[in-house]
């Protein structure tokens, strides 16, 4: 094959041809499956592309997929989308945030919500925006609401490196960046409490894509060697989970517990360190962070250091910021959902009450949580 | 909200510290913070994401996979040809 | 329903109808109305009646502009009903501070327009508005045309129909989307904004057997098939792989996460034409050089009753819901 083109690094990895060819070959080896295998994609754009092309349509009936949680909007708790309402009600605040997270209701309502009664709400494409913008209104105090799993977090911090050093005085940071690792730890543990029939274990991990670009594979290590679970990073495509799914069942069929790269084009086990280093500098973990659905999940969550409270909105705010509890909807289990202990459809509120345009639970707010997926994609499964 | 895409590096602004990449006929600036100095050059294939170029997409890697995918669709071809050609030979109806 | 109105109820969508059929509707109520047509038939059939506002922004966008766009939009309405334009109203409410220069572009736009349809403007109205009022300015115009072929209407489509694309889809939501975030563009995108008269007026003057039309505006081609789908109660079934979508409109959706049937079109329309005659309405459509990819892309089945289902070319299906949500709040 001759130079590689932008066209087959799209179309070479969606080719029907080559789905379907794979489907093939995920029917002959799961033959030879001992027993059913259950494999959590803990990422939401996995998620996304599983139900956008139908992929469960096309496995034999012992391999399942279990949605994990890995949608960094759908698992903002109420209380600190509560703190981003807050913030944005302030007079002189230009809220900022990234795409669907004006759409998720807190407690008193959504961003968007907020904005219609005449808050300065925005979106961001990018983190850089918010220069121009705070560039354009020297009068405002800018905030950025951050969020994101691994892959956006290094973005944030760039952005807190140039407003640093640029010595830019009305940019401030309210982070809610949440890691990947711990909660695949603490939805492990606590399954392994509530297993009652050996069909409900999580059995094998769909490593994210592109959080493992930054973190490089390193991160999993501890998962087939500590909780004997295989992992495989696998990129977005379709092409590139059904391959990563084959990789899994052969696992299982040769008697191996792996970690595996599929994405092999954008993951090393390394990553990027410069962008672990800029985290690094800026961050460190809270000790808890709250999980809409999940509860607390230790160390899962980042905050700036002391040294960087001059921009800390969650310090310079706190006299303003709420602080209660704020309990989920009584009817909605995207707890046992994001464990993987439930599907969307057993919900009693699924796809009624609880619909993409009224969101009552974590996992239908963003187009990437599992309820919203399976509103949108999966009625035929 | 993941929107990673692959693009292509059309030109560098080493002042700035931005490229300008094409992705699919549109172009757009991307922040270089994230990636080593020199690291990114004119014609690479990267990682875009929110404004930044998240990595470089290693093209033999990237080439390899096509052509594995390439030779297990042969494969399949191969064998469904062999199966048509036992399926046939098997045919009851054959001509006597 | 919210208390308060939302971007997203003017999205084309699911949240556009339910504050219509809530609020409009329940007022207004009458048979003509509730047929929810792209115009309304009245005059015991001999006449459609239409009318649409136009806010769009930038104004001046590759391809077209606000005022092309008012012309067009009416009177592309009115075609949908099988009818010729034959004479318009138009209504401005303008910015104070707005530059008189800008106007008569957009106007002389309006003027090309009119002409190219065969229709006059016969009577307007303009008001000027204090700075901050209206964002620059908002054109309403109101159609009337003679109908040509009776009978073409969005609840009689039926398993003896197939459903035809005019052209590729998304240029319209595409453009104004790159226009507005200032992506900057290494292609030729622009707005697909056209007058669909002639094109219909072809296919009546060639006696296609045509059940229905639709363009496919705010809420794209999504949006007109979860309406058929529903007003004529059948399941259509859309072949994925055959929706034409330029290589520009498909960047702009990958870059930005959208996709092509949820964009506005300004220029492109669907159609429900019985199965004998699909391939003599292509031949009339190739004929002309805004639908020469007119393509077929769905049968009408009863598999599931007012919905829509994408079937991919690798054997899988998925549902395609009318498009709901703040997708692009003014572009048209």
């Amino acid at each position: 094959m001759s130079e590689l083109q932008l066209k087959d690094l799209y179309d070479g990895f969606r080719d029907p041809e080559v789905i379907s060819g794979f489907a093939k070959l995920i029917e002959q080896e799961a033959k030879k499956l001992k027993k059913p295998i259950n494999i959590m994609e803990v990422c939401g754009g996995h998620t996304h592309s599983i139900m956008k092309f139908g992929l469960p349509q096309l496995l034999p009936k012992n391999i399942n997929f279990i949605h994990g949680p890995g949608c960094p909007v759908c698992i903002m708790p109420k209380e600190r989308i509560d703190h981003a309402y807050a913030l944005a009600e302030q007079e002189d605040v230009i809220l900022l945030t990234l795409g669907d997270m004006i759409k998720v209701p807190g407690s008193r309502g959504s961003l968007q919500d907020a904005r219609a009664k005449g808050a300065d709400v925005r979106f961001l494409y990018s983190p850089l925006d918010a220069l121009k913008i705070a560039e354009e209104n020297p009068a405002k105090k800018i905030i950025f609401f951050a969020i994101g799993f691994e892959t956006t977090t290094p973005m944030t911090t760039a952005l807190i490196d140039i407003v640093l050093k640029r010595s830019i005085k009305n940019i401030f940071f309210h982070i809610n960046h949440v890691t990947v690792p711990e909660v695949m730890v603490e939805l492990i543990d606590s399954r392994d409490e509530h297993v009652d029939s050996y069909n409900n274990r999580i059995d094998a991990f769909l490593g994210p894509s592109h959080v493992s670009v930054i973190t490089g594979s390193k991160i999993y290590e501890e998962f087939p060697r500590k909780y004997n679970r295989p992992v495989v990073v696998a990129g977005f495509e379709p092409v590139d989970v059904m391959e990563a799914i084959l990789m899994i069942v052969k696992q299982f069929n040769e008697e191996r517990c792996e970690l595996e790269i599929e994405y092999k084009r954008l993951v090393t086990h390394d990553g990027n360190i410069k962008a672990q280093k800029l985290i690094e500098k800026y961050f460190e973990k809270a000790s808890l962070f709250k999980w809409r659905g999940l509860g607390n999940v230790p160390k899962s969550g980042y905050r700036l250091k002391s040294e960087y409270s001059a921009i800390d909105a969650e310090k310079i705010y706190a006299d303003i910021l709420p602080k209660d509890e704020i309990e989920d909807h009584k009817l909605c289990i995207c707890g046992d959902i994001l464990r993987g202990m439930a599907k969307p459809q057993e919900c009693t509120i699924f796809g009624t009450a609880c619909k993409p345009s009224t969101p009552l639970g974590s996992c239908m707010v963003s187009s990437e949580g599992a309820c919203a997926a399976y509103y949108k994609y999966g009625n035929l499964i | 909200m993941c929107l990673s895409i692959p693009s292509k590096v059309v030109s560098i602004d080493v002042e700035r510290n931005v490229a300008k990449v094409d992705t699919m006929g549109v172009t757009r600036e991307a922040g270089l913070e994230l990636m080593e100095e020199g690291d990114v050059k004119v014609g690479d294939y990267v990682l875009l994401h929110i404004g930044f170029i998240m990595n470089k997409i290693d093209e033999d890697d990237a080439l390899e996979s096509l052509k594995v995918y390439n030779e297990i669709l042969e494969k399949l071809d191969e064998e469904e040809r062999r199966q048509m050609v036992i399926n046939d030979d098997n045919c009851e109806n054959r001509g006597q | 329903m919210n208390k308060t109105v939302t971007l997203a109820m003017g999205n084309g969508g699911e949240e556009n109808n339910e504050l219509i059929s809530k609020v409009f509707y329940k007022a207004f109520k009458n048979e003509i109305l509730e047929k929810s047509e792209d115009a309304a038939v009245i005059h015991g059939g001999e006449l459609a009646f239409s009318t649409d506002s136009f806010t769009v922004s930038p104004l001046f966008f590759p391809g077209a502009d606000i005022g092309k766009l008012a012309i067009c939009g009416t009177c592309n309405d009115l075609a949908m009903m099988g009818a010729k334009p034959k004479y318009l109203t138009c209504s401005v409410i303008i910015e104070e501070g707005f530059s008189v220069r800008e106007l008569e572009k957009i106007v002389r736009s309006m003027k090309i327009e009119l002409e190219n349809n065969g229709a006059i403007i016969v009577s307007g109205d303009t008001k000027v508005v204090p700075r901050g009022s209206v964002d620059k300015i908002f054109i309403n115009t109101t159609g009337i045309g003679e109908i040509k072929k009776k009978g073409i209407s969005s609840n009689l489509i039926s398993e003896d129909d197939v459903i035809i694309v005019s052209r590729d889809i998304g240029c319209h939501g595409a453009t104004i989307f790159a226009a507005r975030e200032s992506i900057e563009l290494s292609t030729k995108l622009e707005s697909d904004c056209a007058s669909l008269t002639h094109q219909v007026q072809a296919l009546i003057e060639a006696n296609v057997k045509i059940t229905a039309l639709r363009d496919a505006t705010r809420g794209g081609v999504s949006a007109v098939l979860n309406e058929w789908a529903t007003q004529s109660n059948i399941c259509i079934e859309v072949d994925e792989e055959s929706i034409p979508v330029s290589e520009e409109v498909y960047g702009i959706c990958e870059i930005l996460g959208f996709e092509a049937v949820n964009l506005a079109n300004e220029g492109t329309f669907v159609l429900a034409i019985k199965k004998e005659d699909a391939q003599k309405a292509l031949e009339v459509l190739h004929g002309f050089e805004n639908s020469a990819n007119a393509v077929e892309i769905a049968t009408v089945s009863d598999q599931y009753p007012k919905k829509v289902i994408l079937k991919s070319s690798y054997g899988t299906k998925r549902f395609l819901d009318a498009p709901t949500g703040e997708l692009l709040p003014r572009i048209c």
